[in-house]
């Protein structure tokens, strides 16, 4: 059984909270005050901040740079922080 | 059938053997030892075909048997008070998890002031966590009840776990005749465990997700639903197990002599039993009274209350614990369900026999008579706390 979560009606839901796919697709990053900004030119690929975000949102692209996953990034800091090069700045979401 | 001569706790312990159960998780607390050990020597001895796992808590114990169920297993633990109240968290995930889990709770009073007896605190507590709830009266009613709790819980259009009550030390260390039934006439009765969805490593899905504010309710309404079809397919059960074992320990409401009665006691447990005598001694002596004996708390027999209501003038409810509210937990329910009911007989609630303290014939016939009296004399004391020690006893001289 896949399960349709397009849901109109609670008629339409498992009879639990069952999922056919990771939670991947809930954008929890909606819930972010702060969002992460990352300045490519200082940015040394150096992956401290993929290490550190609790909440996997640090993407590594094929080409070896990184990228915020603004999906899920819930704009802790913890990224900006720990950057020894200083490349990464919150700005309030707007 | 054979005829057995055991406590409640070897009840629980035929009981879950009988219904094939295929997990076990439990950890031992007094007086509910006995059960887990019983099973133990089960499987030690390969009479039952189920994964018995040792477990370091009750919290623990629940959690295995969530996950364990969710795979598709039957599953069984047993408890008593503090033990179900260390589970009270995870009691609320089995429910909202969906999974038809069926425990063995001996009743035993909270602490402090330290107990091992009677009192109904402990799974009164738990009342919100989504459980079923069955008060049983006999060990018989409690071998009976697993079977049939099986077969409610895990319909699919139920898919909710129970708890089933007995009595400290009145039942849990008591031996009465019990009927064990053979198994192949519970296999008869009772269909393997196929819950719609399963974990599965082949096919893997994420269950108990996380769900946004926009769909939460109404997976709290699915329950919600499911809660009013429980009541049906219990009263179902019930008919087809008295049609197959010969046995009717009642539904929801169990009456008894409640029918032309003037005044009515609820009560649940074993002091329904005495109940029972004290009320055929009064109908011998022309006192139109009857039980209507509280079998499930939850799910509440709300329409049973209000049809006894049309034909009595008296209710009184006792209540085996207190809960700290206007009155004890089962008063304030019956109330609550007879608020908008158009019949409103005179209630009183009893609050007796708490830490195991004996509810003797004698108080409860003056608990009947009481109750006769209430049409007439008023409910100016609404809660009675009966047998208090309220000052020192006179001196004999």
């Amino acid at each position: 059984m896949t399960y349709d979560w397009d849901p109109k009606c609670y008629k339409d839901l498992p009879h639990t909270a069952i999922m056919d796919r990771p939670t991947t697709h809930i954008k929890t990053g909606v819930w972010r005050t702060y969002r992460p900004i990352v300045d490519k030119e200082k940015c040394t690929d150096c992956y401290i901040c993929w290490k550190f975000c609790p909440d996997v949102s640090i993407l590594i692209l094929e080409d070896g740079s990184i990228e915020v996953d603004y999906d899920h990034c819930k704009g802790c800091g913890i990224c900006a922080e720990v950057c020894p090069v200083k490349a990464i700045e919150m700005e309030r979401e707007r | 059938m054979p005829k057995m001569v055991i406590t409640v706790n070897y009840s629980l312990a035929y009981g879950a053997k009988l219904s094939r159960v295929e997990v076990v998780a439990a950890y031992p607390i007094t007086p509910q030892t006995t059960v887990v050990e019983k099973l133990a020597e089960f499987v030690a001895n390969g009479e039952m075909d189920t994964q018995y796992v040792k477990v370091e808590s009750e919290h623990t114990a629940m959690a295995a048997l969530i996950s364990a169920s969710l795979a598709g297993a039957r599953t069984f633990t047993a408890t008593s008070a503090h033990g179900l109240t260390l589970m009270h968290e995870v009691l609320i995930w089995a429910s909202g998890s969906r999974t038809p889990i069926v425990m063995g709770n001996i009743n035993r009073a909270m602490a402090p002031a330290w107990s091992v007896w009677a009192d109904h605190l402990d799974s009164v507590a738990q009342r919100d966590t989504g459980w079923m709830q069955i008060y049983a009266e006999t060990n018989q009613e409690v071998l009976d009840s697993i079977i049939q709790a099986y077969k409610f819980c895990e319909n699919n259009e139920v898919l909710l776990p129970c708890m089933i009550m007995e009595d400290a030390f009145f039942l849990s260390h008591t031996s009465e005749a019990v009927d064990v039934p053979e198994q192949s006439e519970v296999d008869a009765f009772l269909p393997t465990f196929d819950p719609p969805e399963k974990l599965d490593v082949d096919d893997p899905k994420g269950f108990c997700s996380l769900v946004m504010p926009d769909w939460y309710m109404e997976f709290r309404y699915l329950m919600y639903e499911a809660w009013n079809k429980a009541m049906g397919v219990i009263y179902d059960v019930v008919e087809d197990f008295e049609k197959k074992f010969g046995r009717n320990h009642g539904a929801l409401l169990d009456m008894y002599k409640c029918d032309d009665a003037d005044a009515v006691l609820m009560a649940a447990g074993t002091a329904a039993a005495t109940c029972r005598e004290v009320v055929d001694d009064l109908r011998s002596k022309g006192k139109k009274v009857g039980l209507a004996r509280i079998r499930f708390f939850r799910p509440f027999p709300t329409e049973e209350v209000r049809s006894l209501a049309k034909e009595v003038d008296a209710i009184g409810v006792l209540d085996r614990s207190f809960t700290f509210a206007h009155g004890g937990a089962f008063f304030s329910e019956v109330g609550g369900a007879l608020y908008n009911s158009p019949a409103k007989p005179a209630l009183k609630n009893y609050v007796a026999g708490l830490g195991g303290r004996d509810i003797t014939p004698k108080t409860l016939s003056r608990l009947f008579e009481d109750v006769l009296s209430l049409p007439e004399n008023g409910t100016e004391k609404e809660i009675e706390w009966v047998d208090l020690k309220d000052a020192p006893p006179e001196e004999v001289s």
